[in-house]
């Protein structure tokens, strides 16, 4: 399997191509180059940082080569603000829109007692019949670090409960996101990371 | 549920792990990149590489040790030492750390943690503090300052203080070391943790003082610690994280377990 990652420009893919490597997959990685992303056999957007960091798809004209090839049912994954980015928007930068995939916007966490950012191992509720985790147990952690989150909907194929109950990872045929970091997540990020690795172009 | 973090420290000294009682006696502990592997097999949440001699020479010897232990780690690394510059960070995330830490630099100018946080995201970034408590001071804990050159020297801030300047400079994580407590396996010093934790709203990471399951027990609930670290009870093979995290369980602290 070949992996096209998508540079943004926003922190380090180090680890993500990485777990890709160990997984036995090639990776190209690009910050730019639209042909590359319209051939793509997968997609993976990975992002740390801020929402505003996202302008740089629409600037590079990554974002509309990015929506024809997911409607062309090439797998996409998205990581943390990538995950955010596939939803309409975040309040964390109001004015810059994200793909639009799935309708609602992300928020912050509410104040209260419990910090924000929610940093850590936390544990997924998994829907049943998702791909992405298929075989992950009940229970299973995985890690965290975000100050922003998408809310449970339909798409939500798992939730994590840490204030309130969000998205954890959101999927609907081939376009999929994960709010935590399968790659830094030992054993069940590896299981979760193959299973994308494991997915095939389907027309929708 | 979110889980208490614990986190395992390797003190690397020209590309080895070494354990020494403040600096002297030191003895080889073995392999950074095997020992990593093997703490993180055996239970630990995180991996912390400090490089104790943060020497100019010293950078080719500690990028080539970041990289060879992050190759097979699939859990959150951090590292620390002789991080001046966002370059410097930007060399270390590029040999595979997720997170780097930051001390006396950061002190001599703190724009530094801007400056990582800006490229790399505030979870990128953890500010490590040197803390002793001010015998002298009114209220020892509140006035805790801050230690520079592994603890030679003050550094002028009040712990507190300083934690706060960090997470508003865009700071994702404070690891606060007591330098009453550290190697002395006594427990980990529960009202400066406490009130530091507090004070902000990022992640404390608790270290120094480590000995014993319930000192960490007591870290997580009267210190209100987020994560733990260790380094010397996991040495040699004394104790594992999963074991620790087991008896934790048991005592009704929230950890990953299975792990």
């Amino acid at each position: 399997m070949r992996v096209t990652v998508i540079d943004y420009k926003a922190g380090n893919l180090t680890s993500v191509l990485k777990s890709l490597h160990h997984l036995g997959a090639e990776t190209i990685v690009t910050d730019g180059d639209l042909a590359l992303v319209e051939a793509a056999e997968c997609i993976v957007l990975p992002g740390v940082g801020h929402f505003q960091a996202t302008e740089r798809l629409d600037n590079t004209g990554l974002t509309g080569a990015i929506r024809a090839t997911i409607a062309k049912g090439v797998p996409f994954l998205g990581i943390c603000v990538g995950m955010q980015w596939l939803y309409n928007g975040s309040s964390e930068a109001p004015e810059q829109p994200g793909l639009g995939h799935f309708t609602d916007s992300c928020a912050r966490f509410p104040e209260g007692s419990d910090k924000v950012p929610h940093v850590g191992w936390n544990s997924l509720e998994v829907r049943p019949n998702s791909r992405l985790l298929a075989g992950v147990e009940p229970g299973e952690y995985v890690y965290f670090t975000h100050s922003y989150k998408a809310p449970v909907t339909a798409d939500t194929a798992a939730n994590t409960f840490y204030i309130e109950s969000f998205a954890a990872a959101v999927e609907r045929d081939n376009v999929m996101g994960v709010q935590f970091h399968p790659e830094k997540s030992g054993a069940t990020g590896l299981k979760i990371l193959k299973n994308f690795l494991g997915l095939k172009q389907e027309r929708i | 549920m979110i889980t208490k973090r614990i986190i395992a420290c390797l003190d690397c000294h020209g590309g080895r792990v070494v354990k020494g009682v403040q600096f002297v006696d030191i003895i080889d502990a073995g392999d950074p990149a095997q020992l990593a592997a093997r703490h993180a097999r055996e239970g630990a949440d995180e991996i912390v590489l400090l490089d104790i001699t943060a020497t100019h020479e010293g950078r080719a010897t500690l990028l080539d040790t970041v990289r060879r232990t992050a190759r097979e780690l699939f859990v959150p690394f951090c590292v620390g030492g002789g991080i001046r510059s966002a370059d410097d960070a930007a060399q270390v995330f590029e040999a595979g750390a997720d997170k780097v830490s930051v001390n006396s630099a950061a002190l001599k100018n703190p724009q530094l943690i801007d400056d990582i946080g800006r490229s790399f995201g505030a979870q990128a970034v953890v500010c490590a503090i040197d803390a002793r408590r001010d015998p002298d001071a009114a209220d020892p804990v509140r006035d805790a300052q801050v230690y520079v050159q592994g603890g030679r020297k003050l550094a002028g801030r009040r712990v507190v203080e300083w934690a706060r300047e960090a997470e508003q400079r865009g700071a994702g994580e404070i690891l606060l070391t007591s330098m009453n407590s550290d190697g002395m396996r006594n427990g980990f010093d529960c009202e400066l943790t406490a009130c530091v934790s507090e004070a902000v709203s990022i992640p404390v990471i608790a270290s120094g003082g480590a000995g014993t399951v319930p000192h960490f027990v007591d870290v997580f609930g009267r210190g209100k610690a987020d994560a733990a670290l260790a380094a010397s009870i996991f040495h040699f093979g004394v104790s594992s994280a999963r074991s620790l995290k087991e008896e934790l369980a048991k005592a009704g602290v929230s950890v990953r377990l299975p792990c």
